[in-house]
């Protein structure tokens, strides 16, 4: 067989081995890679950075562990920000494989903002978590009525008029936006109801592959910021200041596509070669 | 009697559901509260059911007949078994450490796991799939490249090749996916319009 006949057509476990070689060695390897900021996510930035101490928010995080490595990173740093600046977090899991995850996205939150001021977050005070209700279209607009009517009571049972922080908090209104992260057709429905219906602002988090059919929305201003993927997540490290696992993932992501371009390359060198060579055969 | 019952219900369903979309009146919410929220989740309930005892049985029947991969039938069984037992009131319900442990360990590194494994079929597809057999081939070629290497350090590149990521992501992908919206849109519109008048009645069977 030809080199190029090889080059059109390497064998498909070839091209995960290059893969899977590549991901673990770039791991091990201390090196970073520039990360610059978009506009998407400097609006999410700045809109939270503009709040006031007391103002809150609403965080829904709508993922489970399949998107984790995209979307944890992006709710970790959101949460740092906002118990930073004292913002109240009002937080709902609409994924029925969600509540594990946000729970574990909370404490982690929550212990670190601990180790670095020595400041102690409290659930009901500083934030809620409301937990998981089936459905999460007819959820969502519920709680534009009003938080209490899907969910009574919080995700440890205590009901939501016992919770200090929600005394003040009865529906959309009492938010100052929705910061959506999602890997799941839960954006729809918070972009049709929560901001169609209620014109709360939104500004979602999605997965890479998501992020292209949102772009509509962003342009039209039905949401005022997007964090897509990987690169969405490190863009929101590096603006809260603690590059994490998702700027880390990057140099891994960066050579990982840099393998499937190598490998497009040789494909279609392979393919011209091939077709060159019929050319002249047949002449 | 049988079929015009069920058309009456989705249909006077279908348009309180439209009203109560633009009428934010307390009855309008009461209503909402009453109907919307707690009748889907009893529904939900006999569906999630009919389910579980669809799976049972399915499972059953490939363990019997030894079908191509039954054992994998035995962990789907013994998976549901364990998960619902563990979530059990006497154990601690749906926070149980049992439930968060099969949550932690199970659950998370499968599905983290079987996502993963995506980056391998794209890497693979990607190298099969890009050839630049014609114009249009080579156009989706060139932009899958530059939106893959807007990612990478190009020193003073990286500004040009950031702005034609995001003018791909902007211009060309923005207007058809939002054809693809607005489709999506007028397509739901009409169907939903076809349930409510009882023109579209294939969800209710051959009976």
């Amino acid at each position: 067989m030809a080199l190029w006949d090889k080059m059109f057509a390497i064998d498909r476990r070839w091209v995960y081995l290059a893969l899977g070689l590549s991901v673990l060695i770039s791991l091990k390897i201390p090196f970073s890679i520039p990360v610059p900021v978009s506009k998407e996510a400097r609006n999410i930035y700045n809109f939270v950075d503009t709040l006031k101490a007391g103002d809150a928010v609403h965080l829904a995080i709508d993922y489970d562990p399949s998107t984790l490595a995209e979307l944890h990173p992006m709710t970790l740093s959101i949460l740092k920000q906002c118990f930073e600046k004292k913002i109240k977090v009002v937080i709902t899991a609409l994924h029925q494989n969600g509540p594990g995850m946000a729970a574990e996205a909370i404490d982690t939150a929550v212990a670190r903002h601990l180790a670095r001021t020595g400041e102690k977050k409290i659930n009901g005070v500083d934030y809620v978590f409301l937990g998981y209700k089936p459905y999460p279209s007819l959820i969502i607009l519920g709680m534009g009525q009003n938080y209490r009517i899907p969910f009574p009571t919080d995700y440890y049972n205590v009901p939501l008029d016992s919770l200090p922080m929600m005394k003040k908090i009865q529906n959309y209104n009492n938010v100052k936006a929705i910061l959506n992260i999602s890997g799941t057709s839960a954006t729809d429905y918070w972009i049709t109801y929560g901001n169609g219906r209620y014109r709360v602002p939104l500004a979602i988090g999605v997965t890479g592959v998501m992020a292209t059919d949102y772009y509509p929305y962003w342009q039209t201003g039905q949401i005022f910021g997007i964090l897509g993927g990987l690169k969405g997540a490190a863009e929101y490290e590096t603006l809260v200041g603690t590059p994490g696992k998702a700027v880390d993932g990057m140099k891994v992501q960066m050579v990982a596509h840099l393998i499937i371009i190598v490998f497009i390359l040789v494909g279609n060198i392979g393919y011209f070669a091939e077709r060159k060579r019929r050319g002249q055969e047949t002449l | 009697m049988k079929r015009q019952l069920p058309l009456l219900i989705i249909s006077v369903c279908g348009v309180f559901m439209v009203f109560q979309y633009f009428v934010p009146h307390e009855t309008s919410e009461f209503l909402y509260e009453f109907i919307a929220l707690d009748w889907p989740p009893i529904i939900g309930i006999f569906a999630l059911t009919l389910g579980i005892i669809s799976l049972v049985r399915v499972s059953f029947t490939k363990i019997r007949k030894r079908s191509p991969d039954w054992q994998f039938s035995i962990v789907t069984l013994l998976g549901l078994i364990a998960m619902i037992v563990a979530g059990l009131p006497w154990f601690g319900g749906q926070k149980s450490s049992a439930v968060q442990w099969q949550y932690q360990n199970i659950m998370k590194p499968i599905t983290a796991t079987i996502f993963s494994l995506l980056s391998f079929f794209i890497a693979s597809a990607a190298y099969r799939a890009f050839r630049a057999r014609s114009v249009l081939a080579s156009i989706l070629l060139i932009s899958a490249v530059i939106v893959m290497i807007r990612f990478f350090p190009l020193g003073p590149l990286t500004g040009a090749v950031t702005w034609m990521a995001d003018w791909v992501l902007n211009v060309p992908n923005l207007a058809a996916k939002r054809a693809i919206i607005i489709g999506i849109g007028l397509g739901i519109i009409s169907t939903a319009m076809k349930v409510i008048l009882g023109v579209e009645r294939s969800y209710m069977g051959r009976d």
